[in-house]
């Protein structure tokens, strides 16, 4: 007893240090989405470029989504499209986009000038679709499987690195779900 | 005299000025005075999910913006805190309130202090005990006692 006694300083130190030490490497920010696991919240929007096209939901079913949170005002989106050109071209999903709290005229010549990466992109200038799946920032990317579910929310920009660790292996389980018939 | 009044005077009006204009600048009006004070109350009881050590009360970030507007469209309608909690939990998670629910997840965290405190006290207790235990070991027999007053007796 008397010898754990004297050694006690040392364990609740090394104790301390291993939890300070991990906690200099959390990301706080990366939030989970409250939205995992549920459909995407229900919408009436319009299409950006057509402005007269009633938009109700992402894509179709039965497609494996990505739905990119964008906006001019959100230097970070300028830092992640020419990745997301790069995206554009996989045929395992289709790139969405949602434009966020963003003015029509400049989000549409922001894509006429970078290129538009995406099938189509939602116009959502209130954030009305960006507060219902718990949109803080822009960008923000969303996964939705086959069955209209949210499988993931990732906060920040996309690049190849990125990718790999947090999309790749999630893109590939549902296409194997998918091929099962899930 | 009155000029170094009148400037002291200036000074304390700016100072005053420039802490109000730091506020979140941003003015809601309600029709009685309870509902504004829920109001108060729900903005400093969520967290603003960008800036994190932030509440929405606090913040001027552009998502604590749209949340307290919409914090203030749900009093309107005259919904209940409860629901106003719950509408944000649903998108942002727990994380976006500063007191969060108990589950499994935050035993830890309302208990934890509580039971190191225990730990702590514990730690004391058997360490006193211990140390009056061994002041009692050192002290001086009845019979050692006698001896060393023979001894200091025989020196005088």
């Amino acid at each position: 007893m008397g010898k754990i006694i004297r050694f006690l300083p040392l364990i609740v130190f090394i104790a301390l240090g291993v939890v300070l030490y991990r906690g200099l490497f959390l990301k706080p920010q990366e939030l989970p989405s409250a939205l995992v696991g549920k459909p995407v919240p229900e919408f009436t929007l319009t299409g950006l470029k057509d402005g007269d096209r009633t938009l109700t939901s992402v894509g179709q079913k039965g497609d494996i989504k990505l739905l990119n949170v964008w906006a001019t005002w959100c230097p970070s989106c300028r830092y992640e499209h020419p990745y997301l050109l790069d995206l554009a071209k996989s045929d395992q999903f289709k790139l969405y986009g949602l434009n966020y709290k963003d003015e029509r005229d400049l989000a549409i010549k922001w894509l006429e000038d970078l290129a538009d990466p995406y099938q189509y992109s939602i116009f959502d200038p209130n954030g009305r679709l960006g507060l219902d799946l718990g949109v803080y920032a822009a960008p923000e990317t969303f996964v939705i499987d086959h069955n209209g579910i949210i499988r993931k929310r990732f906060a920040g920009p996309i690049d190849g690195k990125v990718w790999q660790k947090e999309f790749a292996p999630l893109i590939k389980t549902i296409s194997q779900e998918r091929a099962r018939g899930e | 005299m009155l000029a170094k009044l009148a400037s002291l005077f200036l000074v304390l009006a700016f100072g005053v000025v420039s802490q109000v204009s730091a506020m979140p600048s941003q003015t809601v009006s309600f029709d009685d005075p309870v509902t504004e004070k829920r109001y108060q109350s729900l903005i400093k009881e969520l967290r603003c999910p960008k800036c994190q050590n932030q509440n929405l009360a606090d913040s001027n970030s552009q998502i604590a913006v749209d949340l307290r507007n919409e914090v203030y469209a749900m009093l309107k309608q005259g919904k209940a805190d409860m629901e106003i909690t719950q509408y944000m939990v649903e998108r942002y998670g727990e994380f976006v309130l500063y007191r969060p629910k108990i589950s499994g997840l935050t035993y830890v965290l309302w208990f934890g202090p509580a039971v190191i405190l225990l730990i702590g006290v514990i730690i004391v207790v058997v360490v006193a005990r211990k140390k009056s235990a061994t002041k009692k070991e050192l002290a001086l027999s009845d019979e050692q006692q006698q001896r060393l007053s023979k001894i200091l007796e025989e020196k005088e």
